[in-house]
């Protein structure tokens, strides 16, 4: 495909994302994010809303940038330029003390689980209470379980991460991400490699958590059943930017060129192949 | 790298950790230190007997060989050998750790990476370098006795003769002090290129290798320093 070929579709402009007051949003605001590694710019001035509550999904081509964008809300990754601000307060001034208080907030479910692999998986889902709080020996044991069965993991309780298929492993990293009941869940591609069953099962739970604790999640993944089994409104990035935002009705009806193919999973299109 | 030292005023809490590096440090070691030292011993026997033949009086034997293999060959072979195979042990553990986001995992749990792996590490490598240093000169000078009694024709009683006759403990001290700082070079080098690993496979090689260089160059370096402090300022009048 040239690009010539493409010119002819209209592409809209990105939709204006500029909050007034972004530091008066009770949820994850993000304004004029970039960032770059060496010459590659991934991120180029990132705007983007998840209310209080809400979950929001993050769809986009892999190597457009999802994840180094969640590494930014917490700070793993240093922004270039731009704020970000978690409940009114913000983030990229933030001390040392200040963003430790802030990350026990978070969950973050990473794209390749990221177990600690010398220790079990319920030493794994333990760690954060063990040295967060002076629970009892017990209660630490109790939660961990409980948290590995909501994932259907009770039987790896002992295992090491390397006795896991990949699957398990995110699994476990679910089940590592709430263990604290954290109110910020950041999951990065939570179904991806998983069997259509594990996926639903995890769907459900991200629909749970929501529901019941009142978790607020941004679920970044390719996987649209799960987006849009999940979602209550859908973004997608592209080109270091947020180039769309709207409700699940909305984008299953959008014209938007570069989401319609997105969507649809064809390979010619305006986004183009590589 | 300073954060290290910061944290060590937490480690009380985190003895569980230490002893588990501890033992990491020690178990495995001891056939390479037991090898290492009989032969130490045995090789300055042997070298320090062709040299002293007919010139200096065989009673100076054990003199020669314990002041230096307590000064010299025991705390540098230790830190060298025993060091570069700690300081790959914490490179490739913390580097592989970095490569596979289990940093960044930490870091997001609200737990400081330094001091829940780093400072463990250096507090176990700062006690057993010591620790394995005084084994190590109690073997060579044991591989010594065996050489020269068996193979040398020196007497039992003329090498431990030699051995008591200018004995003195700032030698053994200096050595110990030495290593003691040897064992934190160790653990810094290991955990500073651990931490800094990026790329895959092939980064965690690099900062394998780059660690074991650092931690050998830089022991030897601070050998010629500390040679210069204990020994020629510290000890100078005893
Ligand atoms: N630590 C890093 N150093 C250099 N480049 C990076 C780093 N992390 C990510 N990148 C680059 O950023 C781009 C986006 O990566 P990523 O966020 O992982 O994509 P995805 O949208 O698939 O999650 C990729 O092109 C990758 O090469
Ligand atoms: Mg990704």
């Amino acid at each position: 495909m040239t690009p010539q070929q493409h010119s002819t579709v209209a592409i809209p402009p990105p939709p204006n994302l500029k909050l007034d007051d972004p530091a008066s949003q009770r949820g994850i605001a993000l304004q004029g994010v970039s960032k770059a590694f060496g010459s590659k710019v991934v991120l180029d001035g990132c705007d983007l809303l998840v209310n209080k509550g809400e979950t929001l999904v993050i769809i986009g081509r892999s190597g457009e940038g999802k994840s180094v964008l969640l590494k930014n809300l917490v700070r793993l990754l240093e922004p270039d330029a731009g704020q970000i601000w978690v409940e009114g307060k913000e983030v990229t001034g933030l001390e040392h003390d200040e963003l430790m208080g802030l990350r026990k907030q978070f969950g973050f479910l990473f794209q390749g689980a990221a177990l600690f692999d010398s220790m079990t998986i319920c030493q794994n889902v333990g760690l954060m209470l063990m040295e967060h709080l002076d629970w009892s020996k017990e209660r630490i044991l109790t939660r961990a379980c409980e948290c590995l069965s909501l994932v259907g993991l009770e039987d790896a309780n002992d295992k090491l991460p390397s006795e896991l298929s990949g699957g398990m492993k995110k699994r476990a990293g679910l089940a590592r991400a709430i263990v604290m009941e954290p109110e910020y869940i950041l999951y990065d591609e939570p179904t991806t490699g998983l069997d259509p069953i594990t996926s639903d099962a995890i769907n459900d739970l991200i629909l749970k958590l929501q529901r019941e604790l009142g978790v607020t999640s941004i679920v970044v993944t390719h996987d649209m059943a799960s987006a849009f089994k999940v979602g209550n409104r859908i973004a997608m990035l592209s080109k270091g930017r947020i180039v769309y935002v709207g409700s699940v009705e909305d984008i299953k009806r959008t014209s938007h060129p570069l989401v319609r193919q997105f969507i649809e999973g064809r390979a010619d299109g305006p986004l183009g192949v590589f | 790298m300073c954060r290290t030292l910061f944290h060590l005023r937490s480690a009380w809490r985190m003895r569980t950790e230490i002893i588990e590096q501890m033992r990491v440090v020690a178990v495995g070691s001891l056939p390479l230190v037991i090898v290492t030292s009989v032969f130490v011993g045995a090789v300055t026997a042997v070298q320090a007997v062709y040299q002293m033949q007919a010139y200096v009086p065989m009673k100076f034997l054990g003199t020669v060989i314990s002041k230096s293999v307590f000064i010299e060959l025991g705390p540098v072979l230790m830190a060298l050998v025993v060091g570069s195979r700690l300081c790959a042990n914490y490179a490739a553990e913390l580097g592989t750790m970095k490569v596979t986001e289990q940093l960044d995992a930490m870091n997001i749990m609200a737990i400081d990476p330094v001091r829940y792996l780093a400072m463990p590490r250096f507090v176990a490598a700062v006690l057993m370098i010591p620790v394995i240093t005084i084994f190590c000169d109690a073997i060579a000078i044991f591989g010594g006795y065996v050489a020269s009694v068996v193979t040398l024709d020196v007497t039992s009683t003329t090498f431990i003769e030699g051995l008591r006759m200018f004995y003195k403990s700032s030698d053994l001290l200096g050595g110990l002090a030495k290593s003691f700082i040897f064992g934190g070079i160790i653990a810094m080098s290991g955990i500073f290129f651990g931490f800094n690993t990026e790329g895959g496979a092939e980064g965690v090689g690099q900062s394998v290798m780059q660690s074991v260089v650092g931690s050998c160059l830089s022991i030897l370096v601070a050998d010629y320093l500390l040679a210069i402090i204990l020994f020629q300022i510290l000890f100078k009048s005893s």
